[in-house]
């Protein structure tokens, strides 16, 4: 049985095609996905994400449990802060990526998971809390969660508030913050490479919420403008760029592990520190200047010598050329060949993000004149 | 509800065949393949005087989501690609059987479009599709 957030009808209303995610039925798009990813870049668009978890975790051992349990540590974290972790099994491999905050009350958390990681992270966080002491894990499922994303996304949602008090506290959010700022919770974060918030609204609300935001101009936007923005910014997708059979440090996130203090022992730390010491597989960002589309799976070979595989790949309307990620077992510089539909074509390796703030960050090759 | 011209002739593969009546056809794929495939991003169309046999495949049609192979529905010669589309892919998604059109093939001699369906066999194809 499908699942449904409480902005179905509205997505409907407005002709988005619905296709299934995680057993969520949810927009694909409302007509023209390049339309929308553009729309953010330039503008402001908004993404129903109510489809993703949201727990809560309260208690005296809730820190201590935190700490163990994320490869980065919450002991960075004030009150209103967020930070974006990995939480791993004893094997290193990422079980899901996730935004942690701090709440203001003490011993308060908050965790914005996967949605379809949904159950296993659950059923992992409430076991590791057995015997671990006082912590209780909510999750949360009386409300919407909304992306608005874009150059024009903050002051948008700013506008839409009713006080001077309320404007006032959303804008003076600093990127990773968040607060409570009348019914709503609103984080300023998001997943495209623009600025914006993430908003956490009483399900009720919701629907009133969207319309008001339309009315404002916010372009409604789907999970396929969703991925070729989250690609553009170099921020990698659960499943794809990593899975419980790979670390950190084999898909580009080593920077979201906290090494120090040395004596905090994560789930995982062993692992990742012997992986650390030795070679390993790492994530490069790869364009291609040729006509065609890099897409995941596709091989990636240095010469003769096959050296990994694509984990996400697709076209990036930003610089109109098809971009990607991929994990391989070697140093790579400058151009590598990747198998696209039976035909070997060149790449560009470049680090990735590709695009920030709305422009290319990567040179892109030019087309050699025929 | 795609749109189905009642004039046209259909494959069961998606693509759309208007009589020119001069010996040639020209082909697109339907606004049913467009909607599916999603935002077009590029398109690989055949060599101009390139000889084709009926369902072989001579056109590509590259969106975000997927490439989607495109036969020729007729034994024939092409004589003409559409350029506009290298610069404007979209135009597949906006007007599929207008200005989205892809190539034009001369018929080879004996061929024919009989055994092409209609408007309301291509409704019934795709609606035992999506069953």
């Amino acid at each position: 049985m499908t699942k449904r957030t409480p902005l179905f009808d509205e997505h409907v209303r407005l002709g988005a095609r619905m296709v299934d995610f995680a057993g969520w039925e949810m927009p694909l798009h409302y007509g023209s996905q390049l339309e929308e990813h553009k729309h953010v870049r330039e503008a402001a668009g908004m993404f129903d994400v109510s489809h993703m978890t949201i727990g809560d975790l309260s208690g005296p051992d809730a820190r201590a449990l935190l700490r163990r349990l994320l490869a980065n540590d919450v002991d960075r974290l004030v009150p209103g802060r967020a930070l974006y972790s990995c939480m791993l099994n004893e094997r290193g491999g990422v079980i899901d990526d996730l935004i942690v905050y701090r709440l203001h009350k003490e011993g308060s958390y908050r965790l914005i998971t996967n949605a379809a990681t949904r159950d296993k992270d659950v059923a992992w966080i409430r076991r590791q809390a057995e015997g671990a002491g006082a912590a209780r894990f909510d999750v949360r499922e009386d409300c919407v969660l909304l992306a608005v994303q874009g150059p024009e996304a903050r002051q948008t949602v700013c506008d839409l508030l009713d006080d001077d008090a309320a404007k006032a506290a959303a804008w003076m959010l600093a990127p990773f913050h968040a607060a409570v700022i009348g019914s709503l919770f609103i984080s300023r974060t998001g997943y495209t490479g623009e600025d914006g918030f993430e908003i956490m609204a009483p399900a009720a609300e919701a629907p009133a919420l969207w319309r008001s935001l339309l009315k404002s101009g916010v372009k409604p936007c789907g999970l396929g403008a969703r991925d070729t923005l989250r690609l553009e910014a170099g921020l990698a997708l659960y499943g794809q760029d990593m899975d419980e059979d790979t670390t950190p440090l084999e898909a580009g996130l080593a920077w979201t592990v906290a090494w120090r203090p040395a004596d905090r022992d994560f789930i995982g730390r062993a692992v990742l520190e012997d992986m650390r010491a030795s070679r390993h597989r790492h994530s490069i960002g790869l364009l291609l200047r040729d006509k065609g589309i890099l897409r995941a799976h596709q091989k990636v070979y240095a010469g003769d010598r096959e050296v990994g595989e694509i984990t996400s790949g697709s076209y990036s309307p930003t610089l109109q050329c098809a971009i990607a990620m991929a994990r391989v077992s070697e140093e790579l510089e400058g151009h590598c060949t990747v198998d696209v539909r039976g035909r070997r074509l060149e790449a560009t390796v470049v680090a990735p993000p590709f695009v920030r703030h709305g422009k290319a960050c990567v040179a892109v090759p030019a087309v050699p004149a025929i | 509800m795609s749109e189905i011209p009642a004039d046209l002739r259909f494959t069961s593969t998606h693509e759309w065949i208007e009589d020119e009546g001069d010996g040639t056809v020209r082909v697109g794929i339907t606004d049913h393949a467009q909607s599916l495939l999603g935002d077009m991003v590029y398109v690989e169309l055949p060599e101009v005087g390139r000889v084709v046999v009926a369902g072989e495949e001579c056109a590509v049609v590259e969106s975000v989501k997927a490439a989607s192979d495109v036969y020729s529905p007729i034994a024939g010669e092409i004589v003409e690609v559409n350029e506009l589309l290298t610069e404007g892919p979209d135009l597949v998604n906006k007007d599929p059987y207008g200005e989205g059109w892809l190539f034009r093939v001369q018929i080879a001699e004996g061929g024919d479009l009989s055994g092409l369906l209609d408007a309301d066999g291509y409704a019934e194809a795709i609606a035992a599709e999506e069953a």
